[in-house]
């Protein structure tokens, strides 16, 4: 990930030629001695457990029952299961409206209108915004979660006695536009970080000359700020799509309810594997969302490569 | 096979961890020396849910029970485990602790989860995991063969029952005042409790009725809703081997539903939907906006208590009254029943993967004996225990559970204690769901019993 915040270098043929294949002179066997620690490692958490999700996902395992004791492989029913689930598609729906609304266009618009604005700022007021905007990104998911509960709720919550409202239910009524606007809220803040650290980068010389040609403050945007940030503009856009993708935290405002009108797939596994016990059919679930998470990233790391 | 069973614990952790779970096992292991170790856990917490169990255990219990083991010459020392969550989550928390290995020695469970828990190898019969202790304790003597069902599964007994309960109608006098209704009101049919709700509303009260339905009250629902009313209706969730779908018993339990949920303005469909959606119908109730509802001897004892509940009511001797659940119209109900009420308890188990096996049963043992009963009753935590001895002297004093235990235990009913039972809840919930949402019975009534041919094994397990 942290390589492809960089934009990638050409190297021309020639200069390849110069670096020999053993660059440190350890030869095979002691450069794979090396290596071998860390590979290790990553076999044995990210490898193995992938894997073996694979294989439960093909087995009628149970968290409770006979299918706990002994499980019994069941082909591809659970994959068969998964996509002929409305419940599922549903999930996968609900989690593309939470990524769209939330990641790409809330918290990348709303983190670079805050980066813009406070890009020549500086003193007190900057100091300020930017934070409360990281307090909202880095305090625990549980507090934040309690606290807009405590805004939301139906009863006797914040918004409702400052309305002087009587039963406003955001988390009943409008429960996706609840979770997608305190995701950003919560998260906008790693994309003005980026953003501003980008912004920097833009040489001022640059701005200089477009502003002397007569450039608006649009086309400066367009035609020289963003070729700019134009790699950073896509592995934010990456990164905040996975994080969002496989987020848990609107699980602990709304429960994946009311009726799973917010049961995003990580809620959904959640539901089906640990609460509903189908720990088979959740493997089967969590290989396709692998799956949707590698055409994602697959996607953003393709747009990253092209040519500018 | 252990070790598989290892592995398979352990991708379960994997799973669990990656989706922002902490895996919160506790060893069983014993101690250095000759010190032995014990841990009991159970879904109670000083100072919240089922305050007065928790307080027990570490007050009296603890102490005690390490005073007399050190008089016997052994060296134990006993930690307490709390909890203070949905019975949802403790089970989720207490099946991924005993699929890995771990757990405390000794865990209270829901009775209802002890099939799925026998069949997963998560519990073991008492007399093979603790030997001829646990058939020659003397509290079986004690204990009615209903209530020792509780704890058995397949003619085997694998855990101590600790007591039973059962389910009545609530209603809040002051607010039936109010509506000109009796003190001493007891609906005799369906269409008497919707009399009831209609002048509670003509009178202002916010929420005539609450009768729990949806996904989110989980099994709160089912017990203290779809099944009395599936019961008055005179049907049964499973009979003759076979369980019963959309018949008409369960479309007009689930038209009752409609009927407060559906428009008329008698119950609140929001609140149904809510992720706290119970514990606000306590407070509620407890804050007089709630007319009617359907509840087991817990609200009573554990939620509104003047001194211990968690929905503190100061005036519930005077101001909360119960009635009998009524059948849809007299002798309608299961057998023919006027009245009919649901029961369940909760299990004192012993871990099969236990280091101590026999100590651990002797503290479940012990928290079941005469004087830790009266102990942890006293005050006005009366509760139904499992002993006859013990509840003779006890439910005297409290005139709700003398109430429960004449008039209600003696008609009550018990739900299949098969392992699928708790996936075919769930189903019935997701029904009530559908009705609170707007679907007609029937409908809902077909979808529940497309989810139960799924669950059960196919149509030919399924009687309509």
């Amino acid at each position: 990930m942290a390589q492809a915040t960089l934009p990638p270098e050409v190297l021309d043929d020639a200069k390849a030629r110069r670096y020999s294949a053993d660059a440190a002179g350890l030869g095979r066997l002691r450069a794979g001695a090396f290596v071998a620690p860390a590979l290790a490692l990553i076999s044995l958490f990210l490898v193995f457990p992938a894997l073996w999700v694979l294989y439960l996902g093909l087995s009628n395992y149970r968290l409770t029952g006979a299918a706990a004791a002994a499980p019994r492989l069941v082909g591809f029913d659970n994959f068969v299961k998964a996509l002929t689930d409305p419940e599922f598609w549903n999930s996968t729906w609900l989690t593309f409206e939470f990524v769209l609304g939330s990641a790409v266009i809330g918290q990348v618009v709303l983190g670079f209108l805050l980066a813009w604005i406070m890009r020549d700022r500086t003193g007190p007021l900057k100091r300020i915004v930017e934070g409360l905007v990281i307090l909202a990104w880095i305090l625990p998911s549980a507090v934040v979660s309690f606290l807009w509960v405590a805004l939301l709720d139906r009863d006797d919550g914040t918004l409702n006695t400052l309305l002087h409202s009587q039963d406003f239910a955001p988390l009943l009524d409008h429960p996706m536009l609840s979770i997608i606007i305190f995701n950003i809220w919560r998260g906008a803040a790693f994309s003005m970080m980026l953003y501003g650290a980008a912004l920097g980068n833009v040489p001022p010389s640059h701005l200089e000359s477009a502003r002397l040609a007569g450039a608006s403050g649009w086309q400066q945007l367009r035609d020289v700020v963003f070729p700019h940030i134009r790699g950073h503009v896509l592995t934010n856009l990456l990164l905040i799509s996975l994080w969002t993708f496989n987020d848990f935290t609107p699980f602990l405002l709304t429960a994946g309810g009311p009726d799973g009108k917010t049961e995003v797939l990580a809620v959904h596994v959640y539901q089906v594997a640990l609460q509903g016990g189908e720990l088979g059919y959740g493997a089967a679930v969590s290989t396709v969302i692998l799956l949707i998470n590698l055409v994602v990233a697959v996607f953003y790391l393709r747009l990253l490569r092209s040519k500018k | 096979m252990r070790l598989r069973n290892r592995l398979m614990g352990a991708a379960v952790v994997v799973v669990a961890s990656g989706l922002g779970l902490t895996g919160c096992g506790q060893s069983s292991d014993g101690g250095s020396g000759d010190t032995i170790e014990l841990t009991i856990a159970q879904n109670s917490i000083s100072g919240g849910k089922n305050a007065a169990a928790a307080d027990y255990i570490t007050n009296w219990v603890i102490p005690k029970f390490e005073a007399a083991e050190k008089a016997k010459g052994k060296n134990v020392t006993v930690k307490f485990v709390p909890s203070g969550v949905d019975d949802e989550q403790y089970k989720t928390k207490l099946s991924l602790d005993l699929k890995s290995g771990k757990g405390a020695d000794v865990f209270d469970l829901d009775g209802i989860w002890a099939g799925e828990f026998a069949e997963a190898g998560y519990l073991k019969p008492l007399s093979d995991v603790v030997g001829a202790d646990a058939d020659n304790w003397d509290g079986w003597a004690q204990i009615p063969q209903s209530v020792q069902g509780l704890a058995t599964y397949n003619g085997k007994k694998y855990a101590l029952p600790v007591g039973t309960d059962g389910r009545v109608l609530y209603f809040n006098k002051t607010l039936f005042q109010k509506a000109g209704l009796p003190a001493d009101w007891q609906p005799k049919s369906w269409q008497e409790i919707l009399d009831a709700g209609n002048k509670l509303k003509a009178a202002g009260v916010p929420v005539p009725i609450q009768i729990n339905a949806g996904t989110a009250m989980g099994e709160a629902t089912t017990m203290q809703g779809v099944l009395p009313l599936l019961a008055g209706a005179g049907g049964q969730l499973q009979q003759d081997g076979k369980w019963t779908g959309a018949s008409q018993p369960l479309k007009d339990a689930l038209g009752f539903y409609q009927k407060i949920y559906g428009g008329s303005g008698l119950g609140d469909p929001k609140l149904q939907q809510e992720a706290k959606g119970r514990d606000k119908s306590f407070q509620q109730f407890a804050g007089n906006e709630i007319g009617i509802l359907l509840e087991s001897d817990y609200l009573w004892r554990g939620v509104l208590n003047p001194e211990t509940g968690v929905a503190k009511m100061a005036d519930r001797d005077q101001s909360v009254g119960y009635a009998l659940i009524p059948a849809e119209e007299p002798g309608k109900g299961i057998n023919g029943q006027d009245f009919v009420s649901m029961s369940g308890g909760a299990l004192r188990a012993v871990n099969p993967n236990s280091a101590h096996p026999k100590e651990a049963f002797e503290l479940a043992a012990f928290t079941l004996s005469p004087d830790g009963l009266k102990e942890e009753t006293k005050n006005g935590n009366v509760r139904i225990t499992p002993r006859t001895d013990v509840n003779k002297e006890i439910l005297s004093s409290e005139p709700l559970l003398t109430y429960i235990s004449d008039k209600v235990v003696p008609l009550t009913a018990f739900r299949p204690p098969v392992a699928a039972y708790t996936q075919v809840s769930v189903a019935l919930q997701e029904a009530t769901a559908e009705v609170v949402s707007g679907k007609t019975p029937d409908q809902a009534a077909a979808d529940y019993q497309a989810k139960l041919e799924g669950i059960v094994g196919g149509a030919g397990n399924v009687a309509s």
